[in-house]
């Protein structure tokens, strides 16, 4: 989301899902769609029903790598020299759009310089990708009419996520591909309502609508309206609160759904922060591994308990309805916070959601002509700024956020921990189709359906350590230890073990490295070292 | 853009050029029994219920595969056309089994509905009722290929919409069976349970395993909402019934997935009524969690809350928020760390 907003000024899909069936070009990057966006993967096969070219690069051989007309079998973590070396690739054919740079953009000569130290003879050798097939990649892209980027955690799980993003938008931006219909830069969202829960302040750094709480003006701004003077620090992202709480430099937290004893990398690190404080409470509709350590819990509602919006990955604001009433004594969470914050001494009068989503549009510009009326069945793209406006498809439009598109010098940067002798395989985690994060194992059928974790492990590996197709394993980091069921499969690569995170039995996240991305925080989920061993 | 003018059953219609005369039809509000037609599809032109008549034209040419042209006279609804719709619905019936009344889609079945408009008997042909086994093979899909009229729409969307073609045509004449691949069950398929082919089947053939026996079409009340689950946004229909989700069921005014959805959007909202689910505050006392009254539970919360930061400065206290939850609560919660408890501590698992 930084390298977005760093290099266009607004850190969101660029254009809109229903953009993606008359796509020309679709440049897919760390982006498993089928399984973890469906839709938006059936979206982009009829797409190529159409005709369209799809350009994959993954390291695993996912559904679209095989509906692919190029798949660049890149090994994990090294985006950025491919990126470079496509990028380097255009610029000897002369396949940028240079009235765009000219018009559009800034500190191009930089950049243009810094490119020149990826020829693609060099970035073969680190990715492991042919040079023709790179070739192909830059013509493809780069002389379509035409084309669109999708990514997704492949691409920000990284130490350096938002370089990766950067030299993503570089490639956007060196093309003259955004700005248009079926042209721009689009992260797929993770959650449902991770948009817009960023869009809403959730974050230690901005207010809602991405206004900087060190910004005088906007805190002026928020203190005015909400009658309090408030905190000019910086907050502590995830990473900071649980090297906070284990240095008891944090006292107390609240958490509402989330579960990050399973979600967040290290999971024992996780663990033994909320076990350093003095008070926990967590607000959940499930008993998760983390409420599990709380010293209070507080039922909340699902969805269909309550009314709201969440915000697609889309920048689409769409209503919740309510259908029933909360479980048991359980209550809609917007009632509990309300409840907390008045027993604090705030004055949380608000008599429904319709009422917060007001106070809401006064205060986020992007929100501004947001009402539940207007939303109705349709739902509305931000920015909608007034009670007129249609809303946005796609952003950028002749200019982008920032003003002028910046070009980023990006270098290659190895990830924080590559396997060595000891931890010899390369760990990479995701989502798989049939379950979402942690919470759809309480769906019997789901459940019943994708009842275990398979880590995937290639053929060679599994040959070398006599591991039989279906066997239990333990697999080990330098941060802890699980067991797992496996399947051998040449969907990975050699050297690779590919797990889920939606197993309690099977916690990937004791694995995984909390080595973080500078910028965003953003755990490096997607490389670390392991060692897998047969049982007993 | 070039308008055709045509008439239809006497009234003068203008439509625009390439349209079809089931599409102008539609257009104009006349009503045209159809069960292979699916406006997202490829049209088939196979159940023949279509039909009209069109001046100068030998036979009664299927609507929904048929251009309208220049000044075309059609009839939709004589006596000819609803016999001949009426020995097609009667040929359907004849080997179509009549368990209506267990049947799930009573209510919301196409094939009962025309019967019903027809007036088919079910005796004018007395044909074979082909008995084969049911596909219950997995969780989600209740296949009963005796119900199958062979409209083939579900073919056509495994296919067209969701890149996937498991299902096909297998065998032939009366013996013709849809389903996957050398007649394996769904759950040794390629199929990845995304159910647009339960959202098209117009009969009984393939309905929603979970429903099974859990409500009416009429005794259901439907809440359009948005997926709980990942950032795409689909929106689908929760079937209530006696203030409980009994299923899901997509909704073609979904803005962004129209009426597909994925294994987890339709078939895993069960996960609300999951015995799973914590019902009541609970707080922990010698190391075990003890119900307690709401009052109890948020005291204790804004007192332990309000000491940390009485004791230690606001800080010292952080919020992890969500992106599960909405937007509203969202906002709630940052304001509470902001303007209430006094810290920009809050954050949420953006990064994931």
């Amino acid at each position: 989301m930084a390298g977005l907003a760093t290099t266009f000024g607004s850190g969101a899909m660029t254009n809109s899902i229903n953009e993606i069936p008359y796509s020309k070009v679709l440049f897919v990057i760390g982006s498993n769609a089928t399984e973890a966006h469906p839709i938006i993967g059936t979206k982009m096969k009829q797409a190529l029903a159409r005709g369209a070219k799809l350009v994959v690069a993954d390291p695993r051989k996912i559904e679209l790598a095989e509906k692919a007309d190029l798949w660049l079998r890149l090994r994990p973590g090294t985006d950025i020299p491919l990126i470079n070396g496509i990028m380097n690739i255009i610029l000897a054919n002369g396949w940028e759009d240079k009235a765009f740079i000219a018009e559009r953009t800034e500190e191009f000569e930089k950049f243009k310089e810094n490119i020149q130290k990826f020829p693609p003879e060099v970035v073969s050798k680190i990715t492991g990708v042919p040079v023709e097939q790179m070739v192909e990649a830059a013509r493809i892209y780069a002389t379509a009419e035409r084309a669109q980027i999708f990514y997704t955690l492949g691409i920000t799980e990284h130490t350096h996520g938002t370089d990766n993003v950067m030299t993503l938008a570089n490639l956007a931006m060196l093309t003259g591909n955004v700005g248009k219909e079926n042209s721009g830069v689009n992260p797929l969202r993770g959650q449902n309502n991770v948009q817009g829960a960023c869009d809403m302040g959730a974050l230690p750094n901005v207010y809602p609508g991405y206004q900087n709480v060190t910004s005088a003006a906007a805190r002026v701004k928020f203190e005015e309206a909400w009658g309090r003077p408030l905190n000019e620090k910086l907050g502590y992202t995830i990473p900071d609160m649980f090297d906070a709480a284990v240095k008891k430099e944090l006292k107390a937290m609240y958490i509402m759904g989330e579960d990050p004893v399973l979600t967040d990398a290290d999971a024992n690190h996780v663990r033994h922060a909320l076990e350093s404080l003095d008070f926990l409470v967590v607000q959940d509709i499930f008993m998760s591994e983390t409420a599990k350590l709380a010293d209070v819990i507080l039922p909340g509602a699902s969805f269909a308990e309550k009314t709201g919006t969440f915000t697609n990955t889309e920048r689409r604001v769409q209503m919740v309805n309510k259908a029933i009433e909360p479980i048991g004594n359980s209550k809609a969470d917007w009632e509990i916070i309300c409840a907390v914050a008045n027993r604090l001494g705030g004055a949380f009068t608000y008599e429904s959601p319709e009422a917060v989503m007001k106070e809401v549009a006064a205060l986020t510009p992007q929100y501004g002509g947001i009402t539940y009326a207007r939303l109705g069945n349709k739902g509305l793209q931000w920015p909608v700024p007034t009670a007129e406006h249609p809303g946005t498809k796609f952003l950028h439009e002749g200019k982008f956020s920032r003003g002028k598109g910046l070009f980023m010098v990006i270098d290659y940067k190895l990830p924080d921990e590559l396997p060595d002798e000891e931890y010899p395989l390369l760990l990479s985690s995701g989502r798989k189709l049939q379950h979402y994060n942690v919470m759809t194992r309480n769906s019997k059928a789901l459940d019943a359906h994708a009842p275990e974790e398979l880590a995937e492990i290639n053929p060679e590996d599994a040959k070398r350590l006599g591991i039989e197709d279906g066997e239990r394993v333990k697999v080990a980091s330098r941060r802890g230890e699980l067991e797992t069921k496996v399947k051998v499969t040449d969907r990975v690569l050699p050297g690779m073990l590919w797990m889920t995170l939606h197993y309690k039995e099977s916690p990937t996240n004791v694995l995984t490295n909390a080595a973080y991305d500078p910028i965003t925080k953003t755990y490096e989920y997607k490389v670390c070292g392991v060692k897998v061993s047969k049982l007993g | 853009m070039e308008w055709i003018t045509l008439t239809i059953d006497g009234r003068t219609v203008t439509v625009p050029k390439g349209t079809t005369v089931l599409e102008a039809c539609r257009m104009n509000d006349i009503k045209i029994p159809t069960l292979c037609h699916d406006p997202e599809l490829t049209p088939a032109g196979s159940c023949r219920l279509c039909v009209v008549e069109i001046e100068g034209m030998r036979n009664l040419p299927p609507s929904c595969v048929t251009q309208a042209t220049q000044g075309m006279v059609v009839s939709t609804h004589n006596k000819k056309v609803r016999e001949a719709r009426k020995t097609i619905l009667e040929l359907l019936v004849a080997n179509h089994p009549l368990d209506c009344m267990t049947c799930q889609k009573m209510g919301d079945c196409s094939l009962a509905e025309y019967a019903y408009e027809y007036e088919v008997t079910g005796s004018v042909f007395q044909g074979e009722k082909r008995q084969l086994p049911l596909d219950d093979s997995n969780p989600f899909i209740l296949r009963d290929p005796n119900k199958c009229i062979l409209c083939g729409k579900c073919v056509r969307v495994c296919e067209e919409i969701q890149g996937k073609s498991v299902l096909d045509f297998s065998f032939r004449g009366f013996n013709t069976q849809v389903g996957p691949a050398f007649n394996v069950p769904y759950s040794e398929s390629e199929c990845v349970f995304c159910g647009s082919c339960v959202a098209v089947c117009p009969v009984g053939a393939l309905t929603e395993k979970e429903m099974k026996g859990k409500g009416r079409p009429w005794e259901v009340e439907k809440v359009q909402t948005t997926c709980p689950f990942c950032g795409t946004g689909c929106n689908f229909d929760l079937n209530v019934k006696d203030g409980k989700v009994i299923g899901v069921t997509s909704n073609p005014e979904a803005p962004v997935n129209g009426r597909h959805l994925c294994v987890k959007g339709r078939f895993g909202i069960d996960m609300v009524h999951s015995p799973n689910r914590i019902t009541e505050p609970l707080i922990k006392k010698d190391g075990e969690f003890v119900p307690a009254s709401w009052d109890e539970a948020l005291d204790l919360v804004a007192s332990k809350l309000g000491a940390a930061k009485d004791n230690y400065g606001a800080d010292a206290i952080a919020i992890l928020s969500s992106a599960r939850c909405t937007n509203e609560e969202n906002f709630l919660m940052q304001k509470l760390a902001r303007a209430v408890i006094g810290t920009n501590n809050i954050d949420h698992c953006a990064r994931t």
